[in-house]
């Protein structure tokens, strides 16, 4: 009997160890192909040139900056949007009958395809605003598309600070809104840093939300203002592998590309969770 | 029952019905609070004698479907009033709870939390931090560590840093809620003997389930059962001749 037991268990761990081998072995595998064919292409030059010769030759340096700025401003947008939301949603939000609405409403946009948003941002900002096909469109589209990662995670964030820190807030003498501020949100704050964290992920890479609202296939020009369209690392990537005139030059900048961008998407998350490491640090419990 | 008008109340209720939804948990309470003394509530678990200790700084308030008919008077103004700022009362009336609640802030700012949110300077703050900390017997145990985390200190010094952030406040009433059942024997010994010192300063309203420490720190007993006030009485009286069966049947320890 114990032996069955102990076989069953032993089978069932070395199971779990097999998934966990298969994962980190795709994970190594993913990087080792992205960065086997466009490792050798990154260089200094690659990193602060602009694009030359339709694109088969120089770097990608506008394209670095306009992805960065488009995160920038993305989640610049839709984090305080999000949190706003989410301290609505959390404190103040009556009947619960519409707080059940704009929650289905959230998680539907959250499984909308993104390309669908690139529609979307080009109605609405592109052609109702009247921003045009700009930095400014693109972030907000991208702000929009975070939006719901961002409110769900400032929702659990801030249901998950205990009661008894509520509590001992109002008996103070402290309002609502002091409590909220002083207490509830310092608390959800590193939680709240984790949506953001994913969301840049996220909001970096896409490439269908920017097709028609911000991004362009060349230019050699940094923006000089949010009104101006800009490249952008993803959107680069599918110009290269589509459109190009000669693959043998492009397709390696593409991966290329692709190293840059998965490398900016680690500085700023690292740069983020640096931050609520600090955080943490501070207020630990 | 004492006759109310052989000393004034300092918080009394008047007619207390307090009802979660359907359920009826207070009934017709009629208690007096007398200035600077201790005044213990017991009674078996589920009783409602938090749930009254909760009135007396409106508490219950945040509780969605809790309503209350009666009245809460401090003084002769009713808490419960329309015209009445909640945060004042509860500015006047400070509380601790059961389990030690400090803010995952420093010692420092736990002791502030209260005298910033009403937006006082920053040397009256501190004079007050220092004040409030010796007040609850707290400073020489901190005073070289008041920017470090508040989950630094044991249980019993959290639970003391509680009563000095109330009493940073300068409350008139103080309201414990069970405020020695997560602490060891030691700590809880000296929350006791602080009761008796700060009862100098402040009215203290305390709700235990142990029935010796009612016994051995407040003046004024309640027994309240199944969301009734079956006796109030000076503590000795109570405890050496019950006038009410089920508060001897209770003393006695026959249930609870």
């Amino acid at each position: 009997m114990t032996n069955i037991r102990k076989l069953k268990s032993s089978i069932g761990i070395n199971l779990l160890r097999l998934f966990i081998l298969l994962t980190v072995f795709f994970l190594f595998l993913f990087l080792y192909v992205i960065f086997a064919k466009g490792g050798s292409v990154v260089s200094w030059e690659f990193l602060t040139e602009s694009p030359k010769r339709f694109m088969t030759e120089g770097g990608i340096y506008p394209a670095i900056v306009g992805t960065f700025w488009l995160t920038v401003l993305s989640i610049g947008f839709a984090l305080p949007l999000g949190i706003f939301t989410a301290i609505f949603m959390t404190s103040y939000a009556k009947p619960y009958w519409l707080v059940r609405i704009v929650r289905v409403a959230i998680n539907t946009l959250a499984g909308v395809p993104s390309i669908i948003y690139g529609l979307f941002g080009l109605t609405v900002f592109v052609r109702l605003f009247n921003f045009g096909v700009s930095l400014l469109s693109g972030a907000l589209t991208l702000g929009v598309l975070a939006l719901p990662v961002i409110i769900n995670a400032s929702e659990e964030a801030i249901r998950s600070v205990p009661g008894d820190f509520r509590d001992a807030s109002l008996a103070l003498g402290a309002t609502k809104r002091q409590t909220i501020l002083r207490v509830i949100l310092p608390t959800a704050l590193p939680n709240i840093l984790t949506g953001a964290i994913i969301s840049i992920g996220r909001v970096a890479g896409e490439t269908a939300p920017i097709m028609f609202t911000a991004a362009t296939f060349y230019t050699r020009l940094l923006p000089k203002s949010a009104m101006d369209e800009v490249m952008a690392l993803p959107y680069h990537i599918y110009a290269l592998m589509t459109e190009g005139a000669h693959p043998a030059k492009q397709v390696p900048m593409a991966y290329g590309t692709a190293v840059v961008l998965l490398a900016l998407v680690l500085l700023v998350s690292t740069v983020a969770i640096v931050i609520r490491y600090r955080i943490r640090k501070k207020r630990k419990w | 029952m004492v006759n109310k008008t052989q000393k004034t109340a300092h918080i009394s209720t008047e007619n207390l019905n307090l009802w979660f939804d359907d359920n009826h948990v207070l009934k017709d309470i009629n208690i007096p609070i007398y200035d600077k003394k201790v005044t213990a509530m017991i009674g078996p678990s589920g009783c409602g004698k938090s749930t009254m200790l909760r009135c007396f700084n409106r508490m219950n308030d945040l509780i969605p479907g809790c309503k209350i008919k009666g009245k809460v008077n401090l003084y002769d103004q009713n808490i419960y009033d329309s015209k009445v700022d909640v945060t004042d009362v509860r500015t006047k009336v400070g509380m601790v709870f059961q389990r030690p609640n400090p803010f995952p802030k420093s010692i420092y700012k736990n002791v502030a939390y209260g005298l910033k949110v009403r937006g006082e300077k920053k040397a009256k703050i501190d004079e007050l931090v220092e004040k409030s900390l010796k007040d609850a017997w707290l400073w020489d145990e901190v005073k070289d560590r008041l920017h470090e985390s508040a989950f630094s200190l044991s249980g019993g010094q959290q639970q003391r840093l509680c009563i000095a952030r109330a009493l940073a406040n300068n409350p008139e009433i103080l309201l414990l809620d069970e405020p020695t059942s997560a602490l060891d024997p030691q700590s809880t010994a000296k929350i006791e003997e602080l009761c008796l010192e700060l009862k100098n300063k402040v009215t203290i309203l305390i709700v235990t389930h142990n029935i010796a420490q009612a016994g051995r720190i407040s003046d004024y007993t309640a027994f309240i059962f199944l969301g009734e006030l079956v006796e109030f009485a000076p503590t000795k009286e109570m405890f050496t001749v019950p006038k009410d069966s089920r508060t001897e049947q209770y003393l006695s320890g026959a249930f609870g």
